[in-house]
């Protein structure tokens, strides 16, 4: 299989800390916003080199989704930051009227998504986002996969036009994919090659997606792997082609599988091309308090998951 | 006719008396267009038609062609959109579009929606409201970028009373005193009634000026938000307290159903339209002044 290597663990958040540094620097109309978690969202830098074009608003979410609306109408491009489930279900109806219905062109940037956020507990480990997010018209939805691809995302949603949610997370991870990358927003990455399965996977999930993959290939099982970054809007000919191909699928997501990528792969090929699905996600259920590698385990969210998730699918083709 | 807008560049009414013919005629539009799709909201509307036709045509400044940016003039932001009646008829008579178009009020793929939105494409609206609450937010935002931009235009704002019972409106006002943002100017409909009853009943504001106050704004008040006189002396003094490091409030005391008599003194009209008779009775108290649509 194509070989990958990880060049040194980082945390996604950073990337999106060094994509705001970047954007601080080369676009003036750039402002970002934070409800009291800077230094959970890596900022320091872009605040200390544009003061002016940050926005301190305090434990205040609703306000600050308000606030970057409006910062929208005199031009500005506002990058609004909190933890995940405060992004998203704290301030569901904000983001709906002000911003979405409102199409203004705020970025809505969450770390600390998922289970990864560890010992918290449920209180902070929102797995529904995705969902609450793809659901709203006109939204634009990435959850990217290393350090590399987060920032690489960060500097592209500038340039995109409307609302987009960008998820990210707390652990530090592989990064493998390159460090000079153009990030096309909608456009599915194939990594790997494979004839027997294909694994789509998102955010953390797309490295435990290579581990199984590789083996997996031990095993003599030729695995595809697809990187979406993008929710939506969903590469949808990248999967049907691939189904089409290998006539079965599994979807890795650490999320809720109810709402999340896997049912958004699950619509694709109901409509298109009907192929047998396994779904490696949280199984409509809440997180709780422990390491990230536990809770991984606990909830089926790794390399040996999507692995007996891969055996499984294949005797239903 | 509909008014040009070309027409309407350098459209300033000095007189009094034509800003109230253009209040009388307002008050038609509001009683017809809810009467025609028999839903809407007439009674906060008609207190309001005082306030937006002096800020419309008496107080902001404005560019000839709508812009969504809003760089280069005064903005408004709608927070209780629920009383897009008077809103949008302002907005016609103002010539962001033809005044025709009142009579799609609420049909279907008509621009003029229930409640405000910049969905439709429909020239004057830049935010979305109607669920309550947000609109301060926005107001804040757009006035932060003014500041940005080196822009000292103001932005102002309508709220109602009611709708300060969201939680997100005090959160508006901490930011806005805690970071001088001194280009806004907010305006509270004081008119003490929502749709269960009076605010005093529903959940007591007490006093709101007071309130505003000890969050750090400088307060004014109107006593009688639907003295033509008084509203645009409010809003010059208002402007003239602009720029000295604290947000401005202003709380307008209203008469909800203001200008048709069995409207008045009662919160049954915050979301219900005459019917053929009582429309009658309406235009009767308001006799046509500039022309209907």
């Amino acid at each position: 299989m194509t070989k990958y290597t990880d060049q040194g663990k980082q945390d996604t958040r950073s990337g999106y800390g060094a994509g705001m540094t970047e954007l601080g620097r080369t676009n003036p109309n750039v402002v970002a916003l934070c409800a009291d978690l800077v230094g959970s969202l890596k900022i320091e830098t872009f605040i200390a080199e544009n003061p002016d074009r940050f926005f301190q608003v305090g434990i205040a979410e609703a306000n600050m989704m308000g606030i970057a609306a409006g910062l929208t109408i005199g031009g500005k491009i506002p990058f609004a930051s909190t933890f995940a489930n405060f992004a998203t279900g704290r301030v569901y109806d904000q983001i709906r009227q002000s911003i979405a219905y409102s199409d203004k062109n705020v970025k809505i940037c969450a770390s600390h998504a998922g289970l990864t956020l560890g010992e918290d507990g449920a209180t902070h480990q929102i797995l529904e986002d995705i969902g609450l997010m793809k659901m709203l018209p006109g939204m634009t939805v990435i959850n990217p996969c290393d350090f590399n691809q987060t920032k690489a995302a960060t500097i592209a949603i500038a340039e995109h036009h409307g609302p987009v949610y960008l998820r990210f997370g707390r652990p530090k991870v592989a990064n493998f994919t390159p460090a000079e990358q153009k990030f096309e927003i909608g456009k599915a990455l194939l990594l790997n090659e494979g004839s027997d399965v294909t694994i789509i996977a998102t955010g953390h999930l797309v490295w435990q997606a290579l581990l199984a993959c590789e083996n997996l290939e031990n095993q003599g099982i030729s695995a595809e792997v697809i990187n979406i970054h993008t929710i939506k809007p969903l590469d949808e000919k990248a999967i049907i082609d691939s189904a089409k191909k290998t006539g079965c699928v599994v979807t890795a997501e650490e999320h809720n599988y109810l709402g999340g990528l896997g049912e958004s792969v699950a619509r694709t090929l109901a409509q298109n091309h009907p192929t047998p699905q396994e779904f490696i996600a949280t199984k409509d259920t809440f997180g709780e308090s422990g390491t990230p590698e536990q809770l991984m385990e606990k909830y089926g969210l790794n390399n040996k998951a999507i692995e007996e998730a891969v055996l499984k699918v294949l005797k239903r083709k | 006719m509909p008014l040009l807008l070309e027409a309407l560049q350098s459209y300033k009414m000095s007189d009094l008396k034509e800003l109230e013919d253009l209040v009388v005629q307002v008050r038609r539009d509001i009683v017809r267009m809810v009467h025609k799709v028999n839903s809407g909201h007439p009674g906060g509307s008609l207190g309001c038609t005082e306030f937006f036709v002096a800020l419309y045509n008496e107080v902001m400044e404005l560019k000839a062609d709508f812009e969504m940016d809003g760089i280069g003039e005064d903005v408004f932001f709608l927070s209780n959109g629920h009383i897009s009646p008077v809103f949008y008829s302002v907005l016609a008579r103002r010539g962001y579009f033809p005044v025709e178009e009142l009579n799609t009020f609420r049909l279907i793929d008509s621009r003029l929606q229930g409640h405000p939105t910049t969905h439709e494409g429909l020239p004057g609206v830049r935010v979305a409201s109607g669920s309550l609450g947000q609109g301060m937010s926005v107001a804040i935002g757009a006035a932060l970028a003014k500041k940005l931009n080196g822009d000292d235009h103001l932005v102002y704002s309508l709220h109602g009373d009611g709708e300060l019972q969201e939680g997100q409106n005090w959160e508006a006002i901490m930011y806005a005193a805690g970071n001088k943002v001194d280009n806004l100017i907010a305006t509270i409909d004081r008119n003490g009634q929502q749709i269960d009853g009076a605010t005093e009943e529903v959940l007591p504001l007490g006093d709101v000026a007071e309130k505003f106050r000890v969050f750090g704004w400088d307060v004014l008040e109107i006593e009688d938000g639907n003295n033509l006189q008084q509203v645009i002396d409010g809003l010059a003094e208002a402007k003239k307290r602009t720029g000295n490091g604290k947000p401005v409030c202003i709380v307008m005391t209203t008469m909800m159903g203001n200008g048709v008599d069995f409207m008045m003194h009662t919160h049954a009209w915050h979301g219900k339209a005459p019917n053929d008779e009582q429309l009658a009775v309406a235009l009767e108290q308001n006799e046509e002044t500039l022309g209907d649509y």
